[in-house]
């Protein structure tokens, strides 16, 4: 009842043509199938947002879809951020505003970020504090998250 | 923290939706839209669907439109869709309030208007809309269509009048009149989390008396439901602190509280209270009337 699907994922521009049961999420075919392993999971069940990624344009989390569902779909993860040795605006604000410490949690926001400076390239501190209160972090405490992400944009605006 | 093993099937005809569905019902298949409710539900094994029939290709079901004076929301409408006004009256303003109070932004960039109604979570804020407006839910199964009025569709928790062979394929929501102002206001205690109370309203005025009212609370009780008591005390009334609180005391003496280990019936009933009250203030705010 649950024979595997052939699909095709494109994942930051490269081409991946795999089998999967229909059950696997498109967070465990993106690392398990194709290899990129940047995108993490925490909860499993859409709370934690650590897998957070960009399908065909939308800013979703990728254990709330299943991979058969993405077939055909171009997929931007954490590791599409950097243009070869130059990192994103945000990779680099993340570091100079110390946002991580663990990193777990790194890789959703940044895609949540991405996705939400893409939609809305000037949001306004409220705005971007609903965004950000989307995903969960152990570490720290949110404010340089917060910091990074608005430091981020404004470089991106300039 | 992985689903269960489910056959999956990806039609791109409504035609051939329901007649998938019509197969694999009988067998525990079901629908799935955005998923972002069935999905963490079969991560945690409280559902197990054998077939799940996905209508997210059926281009002719993602649409939002005024049809009649009638906001038409189709099944693949998601809930980002409304953070933005959908139209330019007082509805498309409450919606895009509401929209911003559903969970997050990636969850919203995925959960859809109709898939939250055949859920029918009591928290949920578009079961609490639909209720409150009148709206009417349309189905279709193999064996044709039919129209629900949202005060005859909802159960209890999680229950609904839809059949399992049904496809809940959009929801008509009555546009609210153009001098309406409406408002909206829960209470959770995290951000994007379930409302442990919510009210939506919304009043005309008459020569500085309120002539017609809409109330409805939710999260408090098995299902949204309008408060008719609560409107009738608001109507004739001038818009102001004592009919919005004469209002927001029959709210909450009237509901029938859904107790947890940390919301008894009594703090249930505070909450309902304040959200009635804080929802009329935002609507007598409410801005483009």
């Amino acid at each position: 009842m649950s024979d595997r699907i052939d699909i095709t994922l494109t994942i930051n521009g490269e081409r991946h043509d795999i089998r999967v049961e229909p059950r696997k999420t498109l967070a465990d075919a993106i690392r398990d199938d194709c290899g990129w392993t940047g995108t993490h999971l925490g909860c499993e069940h859409g709370v934690c947002g650590a897998c957070t990624v960009i399908v065909d344009g939308a800013t979703v989390r990728s254990c709330l879809m299943f991979a058969v569902q993405a077939d055909g779909a171009s997929i931007r993860t954490v590791e599409g951020l950097a243009q070869g040795e130059t990192l994103h605006p945000l990779q680099e604000a993340f570091i100079a505003n110390h946002a991580l410490q663990c990193g777990f949690c790194t890789p959703g926001f940044l895609m949540l970020a991405a996705g939400a400076i893409e939609r809305n390239p000037r949001m306004s501190d409220a705005e971007l504090i609903e965004v950000l209160s989307s995903n969960l972090c152990r570490c720290t405490g949110y404010e340089n998250i917060v910091k990074a992400v608005r430091s981020a944009m404004n470089q991106m605006q300039a | 923290m992985k689903p269960a093993p489910f056959a999956y099937h990806r039609p791109t005809t409504l035609d051939e939706a329901v007649a998938m569905l019509a197969e694999v019902a009988p067998l525990e298949g079901r629908v799935i839209a955005g998923g972002q409710s069935l999905i963490p539900m079969m991560a945690l094994r409280l559902a197990y669907p054998t077939h799940l029939v996905d209508i997210n290709g059926i281009g002719e079901l993602d649409r939002v439109a005024v049809e009649g004076g009638e906001l038409v929301v189709g099944a693949l409408a998601r809930h980002v869709r409304f953070e933005t006004p959908v139209e330019p009256g007082p509805t498309g303003r409450l919606l895009a309030r509401v929209a911003h109070n559903i969970a997050h932004f990636p969850i919203r960039s995925r959960g859809t208007m109709c898939g939250s109604l055949a859920n029918a979570d009591p928290a949920s804020e578009w079961c609490l809309a639909a209720v409150t407006l009148d709206a009417r839910l349309v189905a279709r199964s193999r064996s044709g269509t039919r129209e629900i009025a949202a005060r005859d569709y909802f159960l209890g928790i999680m229950m609904t009048t839809l059949e399992p062979e049904e496809i809940l394929v959009e929801v008509r929501l009555p546009l609210l009149p153009a001098d309406a102002r409406a408002g909206f206001y829960e209470f959770s205690r995290r951000a994007g989390d379930f409302a442990l109370a919510s009210c939506l309203c919304a009043y005309t005025l008459e020569g500085g008396l309120i002539a017609r009212a809409w109330l409805g609370v939710g999260g408090a009780e098995a299902h949204p439901r309008r408060i008719a008591d609560a409107e009738a005390a608001l109507v004739g009334q001038p818009a102001g602190e004592a009919a919005f609180r004469a209002a927001a005391e029959i709210a909450a003496a009237g509901i029938d509280p859904l107790e947890d280990a940390n919301t008894n019936a009594a703090y249930r009933r505070d909450l309902v209270r304040t959200v009635v009250r804080r929802a009329l203030e935002a609507a007598s705010r409410d801005a483009g009337v």
